[in-house]
């Protein structure tokens, strides 16, 4: 059987609009070959995690600048526990300082990366971690 | 040119930061056909390349205006004092994200964003608290907001005239400026057409009640760090500028009686000639197109005087003390480029708002540009530089073009409905992280030069704010004139729909504690919401 293609879901909550890091990173991952599906702006945790789920998606890239990560990664997390979904890695990217990288890990989330770091990196990241049948 | 080679072997091709090639060296050859008098002129003359004042910065530094909120009003009140106190000279507003989208904090996607990207305002209440013991009759202010611009603007006016200080002696800037949400910082609330329609309102009665404010800030710095190149953020910027004075004319506005008040805002990114040939050929574009396609009579309509903010995305993540030399050569590049205020960027904002300690540095960055380097001295000392010049005359040349592209497409607001420079910035900042990626542009500490750097102390906006914040917006929704702020609500609604001028009765909701949110439903319920389409 062919392999399916790794499907990826970049999301951005918070109600910032600070999307030029999200649609950079959507169109390197869809260059790099995986299935992308961007949500657009201001999206609410349960509409990304409801997204994800309809989307079969096995990667969610959530994006932030606003500062809201403390608030709404923990809904998101949440709510995929709640709906019982293990199966999909969450990983983020944004204005988020060092200091709440150790918590949000705690919540689950996968990865952090930082400003500067390279859509290669995100790439390699994903084909190292995700394994599809 | 051996020496060159030589000393950079790898180079093969030289390039500015947007992809622009650049000779190694420019001669008189360069300028065969520049004539002194005609094509560049004295400062303070027509088209003003060399800058708006005959004398600079010697009748007066430009402004240090640092944009500056978070938390509670309370706070940045404290924030404001400490920063004058300092020698900081005009204040800038920046409110938190509710805010900026015209809701209230107690609304569901607020959650989180309390206080976080900058200070909360919900209602007059807040408005007067953050502007406490400030005397506005002295002091110079801008808020950057846009779609709710006219709501906050006209709670300034309001807490003016509580000080007893009248609208008609008020100074400022309201950024107002719609068109480049659309393209890029994306804090849309209304479409395209009523959103003009409200931006005309506040020319309009700017121009007759407010004669010292600046009613609109046309801001390329949002389009820039979305990721276009110097070129783009010129051309776009002034072509909005084009497109908001064709709607004021056809309200029937004379141009001379708002154009005086129509100010700009631009980036000053890393590549420091690319940006002060950007500002040089803006003020040339800009005064040719108010003097020649609109006609406009006073000098003081042909000026474009800008405000600068060194770049945000410039900011490194990784070893954030090399930010400080970044936004000195920024800063720099804005004062040489004839700025009329500035803000510099601190050196922890890729992690969170400025510390006190981040943000004086910051401050210090333009106090020793002013008052060490030398550098005002003399006036325009770039002017007639064969480089400069060149460059100057071709970044006017290709933003020209563009300039016409979206003329010939029938203005900025048939543009952003194709898409079209939402599109073009897209794939300039995916050039752009290409060639960082590809390692053809060099990021210092980043893709060369990369070490372990120990974490920076950043400023936390912790949850308490989010409660005080709702707490006053309650009490505030318990202890006012409720059947009053209803009726004035209604009456809005009906001048929306009648198109009549809205800020009286946007005046008349604020002064009643008619919150944010309330005016802009109120409004919404007219003129709908818009939704972007999405592209990358």
């Amino acid at each position: 059987m062919a392999k399916r293609k790794i499907r990826i879901l970049i999301a951005k909550p918070g109600l910032d609009g600070h999307d030029r890091g999200a649609k950079v990173i959507s169109r390197a991952l869809r260059d790099a070959g995986f299935e992308v599906i961007y949500t657009g702006l201001r999206r609410t945790p349960g509409e990304i995690v409801n997204t994800a789920i309809q989307e079969d998606v096995d990667v969610i890239g959530l994006s932030i600048l606003s500062g809201a990560h403390t608030v709404l990664f923990p809904k998101i997390m949440n709510l995929l526990k709640e709906k019982g979904i293990d199966n999909i890695e969450v990983i983020a990217g944004g204005v988020i300082p060092e200091k709440d990288i150790p918590k949000m890990k705690k919540l689950g989330i996968s990865e952090i990366f930082l400003p500067g770091s390279s859509t290669q990196d995100i790439v390699r990241w994903i084909e190292v971690n995700i394994q599809k049948e | 040119m051996k020496p060159l080679e030589k000393a950079c072997p790898e180079k093969k091709e030289y390039t500015t930061i947007s992809g622009k090639k650049i000779k190694e060296l420019y001669t008189p050859l360069d300028l065969a056909d520049f004539d002194y008098k005609k094509n560049l002129g004295f400062p303070g003359e027509y088209p003003y390349t060399r800058g708006i004042h005959p004398n600079m910065y010697h009748g007066r530094l430009w402004t240090m205006r640092q944009f500056s909120g978070f938390g509670t009003a309370e706070d940045t009140n404290k924030r404001y004092k400490y920063l004058l106190s300092h020698g900081q000279t005009g204040l800038s507003v920046a409110f938190h994200l509710p805010t900026l989208m015209g809701m209230d904090s107690d609304h569901p996607l607020a959650q989180g964003e309390i206080g976080k990207c900058g200070v909360a305002v919900d209602s007059l209440a807040d408005m007067e608290i953050l502007f406490k013991d400030i005397p506005l009759d002295k002091i110079t202010t801008s808020m950057t907001i846009n779609p709710p611009a006219a709501v906050l603007w006209a709670m300034y006016i309001a807490v003016a005239e509580k000080q007893g200080v009248s609208q008609k002696v008020i100074s400022g800037t309201i950024q107002n400026d719609i068109l480049k949400e659309y393209i890029a910082q994306k804090t849309f609330v209304f479409p395209p057409k009523p959103s003009m329609k409200l931006i005309v309102d506040t020319l309009e009665y700017g121009a007759k009640e407010v004669p010292r404010w600046n009613t609109i800030s046309i801001s390329g710095y949002h389009i820039r760090e979305a990721g276009s190149t110097a070129v783009q953020e010129l051309a776009f910027t002034l072509r909005d500028g084009i497109e908001y004075v064709e709607w004021a004319l056809e309200r029937g506005l004379e141009v001379d009686d708002f154009a005086p008040r129509l100010s700009f805002f631009f980036n000053a990114h890393n590549d420091f000639f690319e940006e002060i040939a950007k500002y040089r050929a803006a003020r040339k574009i800009w005064a040719e197109a108010m003097r020649e396609r609109f006609g406009a009579k006073k000098p003081r309509s042909w000026w474009l005087r800008f405000h600068t903010q060194t770049s945000g995305v410039s900011l490194m993540a990784q070893q954030p003390y090399n930010n400080v030399i970044r936004v000195a050569i920024q800063a720099l590049a804005a004062v040489l480029g004839g700025t009329q205020s500035l803000h510099t960027n601190s050196l922890d904002e890729t992690y969170a708002l400025p510390s006190e300690e981040a943000v004086t540095i910051a401050l210090r960055t333009q106090q020793i540009i002013a008052h060490e380097s030398g550098v005002i001295n003399c006036i325009d000392p770039l002017g007639g530089s064969y480089f400069v010049e060149k460059f100057t005359k071709e970044m006017e040349e290709e933003a020209r073009q563009y300039i016409k592209r979206i003329d010939d497409m029938g203005g900025m607001v048939k543009a952003i409905e194709l898409g079209f420079p939402q599109k073009e910035i897209v794939d300039s900042s995916y050039w752009y992280q290409q060639s960082v990626e590809k390692r053809e542009k060099i990021i210092v500490g980043v893709n060369a030069f990369e070490m372990k750097h120990e974490p920076i102390p950043t400023l936390q906006i912790d949850e308490s704010v989010a409660r005080q914040q709702l707490a006053r917006l309650k009490d505030i929704k318990e202890t006012r004139n409720s059947s009053q702020v209803k009726k004035n609500l209604l009456d809005l609604k009906r001048a929306a729909n009648d198109n009549l001028n809205l800020m009286p009765f946007i005046l008349k909701c604020v002064k009643s504690y008619a919150t944010l949110g309330e005016i802009i439903d109120s409004l919404k319920e007219v003129f709908g919401e818009y939704q972007e389409p999405i592209t990358y």
